[in-house]
């Protein structure tokens, strides 16, 4: 499976992912070109509009500026922190590429997990990390969402998951393969007591993360624009010899296909999950 | 078993190996192909049939390359659609709602990768397979033939027992892709597949397959006559656990662990 997206470097790894670095305006006020209006918006302004452009271009965000984005104030309780990647099969550069994750992320790892309350409703959550190799899954980040569906099942809490991956961590070869199976054995657990799980994929959710735990959810709901696919766009173009739709492979297209429940914006994400966990899980 | 990874991996890629096909004529009997997964089509690149090992009715599934090129391009090769996990999805139900064991035969260089493919959610198919086949109430034994190439391996490949045939290759990308990514040249792809480790012995040494299968005599009526043999002792024993489920489940939980 390709892992598309894949790394950037370093110094890309900026506020808002996939777009250039902040730079400051003739104010010295850092600013950010966005590259759907290609206007220079000005950094406190996207802040303040949850990193979302006036013509409604959704920035990359950080797992833990989601998370607070998400839940109640002070009500996210983070779990297993204290596990994290080596290098099982000493892949050449993986170890350094680990380094620089860690600093360019602030992260240990490419998902952070625990539980947390929405809307009043407790929950267990996890947000994936972009900025830590593109969210990619190795052991680390398969054995986190397993054990944190284990953890939902034990207490009987729903789970919301938001997604960003490049897909399977090569790294780690086989290992991170065999993940798929275990996350997925997971959320058939989970689901299978009745449990609720819902997703939200975000850009870009692709390759081994899109033919697992993503697309397993109850209800699946998107962040506009977003990439979401399995293979990726560069050797579909090189296999097929056609070049795609700028379409292809966005929130859009999959909710056309039919494969995802909803496509809903940032600023009304913590509404529609607090409505959802309620009608499933409240009184 | 002697060479490079990329050796094996070339082994592995060989049109002349037998392909699925070859192995359900020759291991099986009283072979009935089913098609079609009710929802879209019939996927050529994965066949599925009910047949009697030993006597006893089973559901086999198997990847097809095909051997000349005209069989390779029917069978498209060996890259299944969505459609067709989704046949083998409703084909491992069967079995399951008629309590037969299922053998899958794995040999792929991967799921097919193109527009038809995404549009009917190739990322979804794979998924859906993990999900349902980690709590299947019947044995699953998977054998690596061949390509075991990432996610559209595994879609049938969570199973009780995955064996490897000596020179079959395992991984989570192919090597060229690996080394296209990371150092921008597919040309390095022997150090890719060097340091994957994707050989029989390197997943058995992880932990992700149980046995791996000689290849000595491949081909011969001795071998697939072994292969039999290995796979009715073993179903025999998986039918007597009573706690076949957990040991699935556990089979797959501890890969990949700290403690490992």
């Amino acid at each position: 499976m390709a892992l598309l997206n894949f790394l950037k470097p370093k110094n890309k790894l900026e506020e808002g992912g996939r777009t250039e670095a902040p730079v400051q305006n003739d104010a010295g006020e850092p600013e950010k070109n966005c590259p759907n209006c290609h206007k220079d918006i000005p950094l406190s302004r996207l802040w303040a509009n949850q990193l979302v452009c006036p013509c409604g271009y959704h920035f990359r965000m950080k797992a833990r500026q989601r998370i607070s984005m998400i839940t109640d104030k002070n009500s996210f309780c983070e779990l297993f922190a204290n596990i994290r990647s080596d290098n099982p099969l000493n892949f050449p550069g993986y170890k350094d590429k680990l380094e620089m994750s860690k600093t360019a992320s602030g992260e240990e790892e490419a998902v952070v997990c625990g539980t947390a309350l929405i809307g009043r409703q407790k929950c267990c959550i996890f947000a994936m990390e972009s900025y830590f190799m593109m969210g990619s899954m190795g052991s680390a980040v398969g054995e986190k969402i397993t054990s944190l569906f284990e953890y939902a099942m034990n207490h009987r809490l729903p789970v919301v998951g938001f997604t960003v991956s490049g897909g399977a961590r090569m790294q780690e070869g086989l290992l991170s393969l065999m993940q798929m199976a275990k996350t997925s054995a997971a959320v058939k657990r989970h689901s299978d007591v009745g449990l609720l799980y819902i997703a939200v994929l975000t850009d870009p959710t692709t390759g081994g993360v899109t033919a697992s735990f993503a697309m397993e959810a109850d209800i699946i709901l998107a962040e506009p624009g977003a990439t979401v696919g399995f293979a990726g766009k560069r050797v579909i173009e090189q296999t097929t010899k056609q070049s795609l739709p700028k379409v292809f492979q966005s929130s859009e297209f999959v909710l056309e296909h039919g494969f995802i429940d909803k496509i809903v914006q940032r600023k009304d994400q913590r509404k529609t999950l607090a409505e959802l966990i309620k009608m499933h899980h409240g009184e | 078993m002697s060479g490079t990874p990329y050796d094996r991996v070339k082994l592995a890629r060989d049109n002349k190996r037998p392909t699925g096909q070859d192995y359900i004529k020759n291991i099986f009997k009283n072979i009935i192909e089913l098609h079609g997964d009710r929802r879209y089509s019939d996927d050529k690149a994965i066949i599925g049939v009910i047949a009697r090992l030993d006597g006893t009715p089973v559901t086999v599934i198997a990847i097809e390359k095909g051997h000349t090129y005209k069989e390779r391009v029917e069978r498209n090769f060996g890259a299944p659609h969505p459609e067709g996990y989704r046949k083998a999805l409703r084909l491992m139900k069967q079995a399951e709602k008629f309590g037969r064991p299922i053998i899958c035969f794995v040999d792929t260089s991967g799921a097919c990768c193109g527009i038809g493919a995404e549009e009917r959610g190739q990322g979804q198919a794979i998924a859906e397979n993990l999900m349902e086949m980690s709590t299947l109430c019947v044995p699953v034994i998977s054998i690596l033939i061949g390509e075991g190439g990432s996610g559209g391996a595994l879609a049938l490949a969570v199973a009780d027992r995955v064996w490897m045939l000596q020179n079959a290759v395992y991984s989570v990308i192919s090597p060229e892709g690996c080394a296209s990514i990371l150092w921008k040249d597919s040309a390095k792809a022997d150090v890719a597949a060097e340091s994957l480790k994707l050989t029989a012995e390197d997943a058995k040494s992880l932990g992700v397959i149980d046995r791996i299968l000689s290849e000595s005599d491949i081909g011969s009526k001795e071998y697939y006559d072994r292969i039999r043999t290995l796979l009715t002792d073993e179903i025999t024993e998986l039918s007597k656990d009573p706690d076949l489920l957990q040991a699935r489940y556990d089979r797959f939980r501890k890969i990949g662990m700290r403690s490992n």
